[in-house]
């Protein structure tokens, strides 16, 4: 750490999965500006390393954090066994709730026991551990529409405190009728940083954060733009899109007001 | 990890609002447990409500606020002159210097559970719902730092059972990054049907006042508290008998969803890594807040997991045979009524429980023990297998 309340890692993976957005290397190209932007629905995929038993219980919310987070990871070699990690959403999973609160409604309340278990916010930290047999910390939080930002603060205090590697991955689905009308985001998203306080090789950029108070980057893609706005995991956009170009330059992410998070992005060589 | 100070801290359960009226229940050994009779739940269950939660005044600026978590909110906050107190940190360290990090599970989510009741012919939520200041996690730092004036930075924890005990770690990974100067630490949750009909379906919760540790044990009684701390790096005006976090643990399960690996090992972990953090060896703890919820697989586990890492009886007991399980608020809870411990010298009775499973192995208290205590150990565990040790000390670093 290079001053008071300056936060640094490395970036050593990335885990992308949104509308039109399947992983970094093609989402990187998009937000370089070297390809168009073009919408498709979000698909999350299976998570072929769980138990069959648990793959079943799992929803998409806990289906894109995981495939996110195993993005990330891919190709750098980090065990997953002793790895801290990091779920940052502000929702959580809205078709669970938007079931039990249908059922509580009714006379019965019968609702559920695995939806019940489910509905914790922490549901894919939870799978996330049982899948890589890590029994590493591993958080939840929320912080509305800032969780991105407090997500990647909580993980670089991390990264501080251990002087070990920290997983962050942000996500959310989108609620259900009519849920959906009070909470309306965009669609499904997910971003996954996997950060080091280490110097070290292969990482794509050295973050160094710090909070401030000044309005946060936007996109110059409209449509990336309202994606953005629209869903709080992809407030993380502007970073991923400073680290796509490969400079030196500063971004200043969407926290709480007054608060943002102003992040300098080295490019390792 | 660096000791930080308690400065001031505040609870309110079933058993009382304020430590007063908390420390007179603990040592009358009174509980406070009651057959169910919140909102229309019928379930043959107990529970640990807080009185007059739904009076509480609301001011009208938080009106889009208006639940029961947040009533509760305001309640504990207006005790022991805990807002008071946030109110001087800011004028010694600056509104934007102090940072909010809570705990809750379930968070405003009976609102949402009543207006699913109200829905429109057309199936809307009706019009005065009010999801983001309400259910929304994060409501419940939105609300504490709208009340108190704080710009800091924020987030709510919610990791289930273990979300209020996660918030000391990392309050004070944010203080020794210098993010902040001082953190408001805490929990609250309150009664829901999501959370009574949820544990019934799972066959968790007991008919009559939960018994942990009894051989008889058969569940949980839930219960709902706010309970909160003032975080500070010690300094020359620190007075000497200020309890100090001394020590947290995190670890996963990686084992089940809602059952704990049977021997414990991710709250042995916890506990380890708690007892590293603070640089003590497991025969320097004297009193345990255990988890203790009163299912028979979570005693079991922990039980067994205590007794790996202590390898020698500990004194130790659940106080949620007193109040309840009050899930996401449970690891400040029981983080302040070790507080209480250590200040007044109690190690309090595990209430309800008739006599400690012999087969666990465990010094536990069914009466209310006095001793002089310098340092404690709170377990808080929950779903997703989120583990969290806290400890806590007084006159860290002194001998006894």
């Amino acid at each position: 750490m290079s001053a008071r309340g300056e936060l640094s890692a490395a970036v050593r993976g990335i885990g992308l999965l949104g509308p039109g957005l399947v992983d970094w290397p093609s989402a990187a190209a998009v937000l370089e500006g070297k390809h168009p932007y073009q919408y498709a629905a979000t698909t999350a995929p299976a998570p072929a390393l769980l138990p069959p038993a648990e793959r079943r219980r799992t929803g998409e919310t806990v289906r894109l954090a995981l495939a996110a987070g195993l993005q990330a990871l891919a190709g750098t070699s980090t065990d997953p066994e002793g790895l801290a990690t990091v779920f940052a959403s502000s929702g959580g999973d809205g078709a669970i709730c938007h079931e039990i609160c249908s059922t509580l409604a009714t006379d019965q309340r019968d609702i559920s026991p695995t939806r019940f278990h489910n509905s914790v916010h922490n549901a894919a930290s939870g799978y996330w551990s049982i899948a890589v047999h890590s029994m590493a910390p591993s958080t939840a939080l929320c912080a509305y529409d800032g969780s991105f930002a407090a997500g990647l603060l909580e993980a670089l205090t991390q990264t501080l405190a251990s002087a070990a590697p920290v997983l962050l991955v942000a996500y959310e689905t989108v609620y259900p009728e009519p849920l959906h009308a009070q909470r309306p985001l965009l669609d499904a998203f997910a971003l996954a940083l996997l950060l080091d306080p280490r110097p070290t090789a292969g990482a794509c950029a050295r973050l160094q954060a710090q909070l401030v108070q000044e309005a946060a980057d936007t996109l110059d893609d409209p449509a990336l733009e309202r994606l953005r706005t629209g869903v709080p995991a992809a407030r993380g956009l502007p970073l991923l899109r400073r680290i796509a170009r490969g400079d030196r330059g500063r971004v200043v992410l969407d926290y709480l007001g007054p608060l943002r998070l102003a992040v300098t992005v080295t490019p390792c060589p | 990890m660096k000791p930080l100070a308690l400065t001031h801290f505040t609870a309110t359960s079933a058993i009382g609002r304020g430590l007063e009226a908390t420390l007179t229940a603990l040592r009358a050994e009174r509980g406070a447990l009651s057959p169910c009779a919140f909102e229309t739940a019928t379930l043959p269950t107990c529970i640990g409500a807080v009185a007059d939660v739904d009076s509480v005044p609301v001011p009208r600026s938080l009106a889009r606020y208006d639940s029961r978590n947040h009533r509760l909110t305001l309640l504990a906050l207006e005790t022991d002159g805990f807002a008071a107190a946030v109110r001087q940190a800011v004028l010694r360290y600056g509104a934007m210097r102090i940072g909010v990090l809570l705990g809750t599970s379930t968070s405003g989510m009976l609102e949402t559970e009543l207006a699913y009741r109200r829905r429109t012919a057309d199936g809307a939520l009706p019009s005065t719902f009010e999801y983001g200041a309400t259910h929304n996690s994060y409501a419940l730092a939105d609300v504490v730092r709208r009340v108190l004036g704080l710009e800091g930075p924020a987030t709510v924890i919610s990791t289930a059972c273990s979300s209020s005990a996660k918030v000391f770690g990392a309050a004070a990974r944010m203080i020794e990054a210098g993010l902040i100067d001082a953190a408001l630490v805490g929990g609250v949750d309150s009664l829901c049907l999501t959370t009574l009909y949820g544990f019934h379906a799972l066959q968790l919760t007991s008919p009559q006042p939960c018994r942990p540790f009894d051989p008889a044990r058969d569940g949980i009684s839930i219960g709902e508290a706010a309970a909160f701390a003032l975080l500070e790096p010690p300094g020359p005006d620190t007075p000497p008998a200020t309890v100090m976090l001394t020590g947290v643990g995190e670890s996963s399960d990686a084992y089940h969803m809602s059952s704990p690996h049977p021997d414990g090992l991710g709250a042995q972990a916890a506990m380890r890594r708690a007892l590293a953090a603070a640089g003590l060896t497991p025969h320097q703890i004297e009193y345990i807040n255990l988890h203790g919820t009163g299912t028979p697989s979570n005693d079991s586990a922990e039980a067994r997991a205590v007794t790996a890492v202590f390898e020698r009886p500990v004194p130790s007991s659940s106080t949620k045979g007193a109040t309840g399980h009050t899930l996401g608020a449970a690891g400040a809870l029981e983080a302040v009524i070790c507080a209480l411990a250590l200040r007044s010298g109690l190690m309090p009775a595990g209430l309800n429980t008739r006599y400690a499973d012999p087969s666990l192995g465990l010094e536990y208290l069914t009466a209310n023990r006095h001793a002089p205590l310098t340092r404690v150990l709170s377990n808080s565990f929950g779903f997703g297998g989120s583990n969290c040790s806290l400890v806590l000390e007084r006159c860290a670093g002194a001998r006894p």
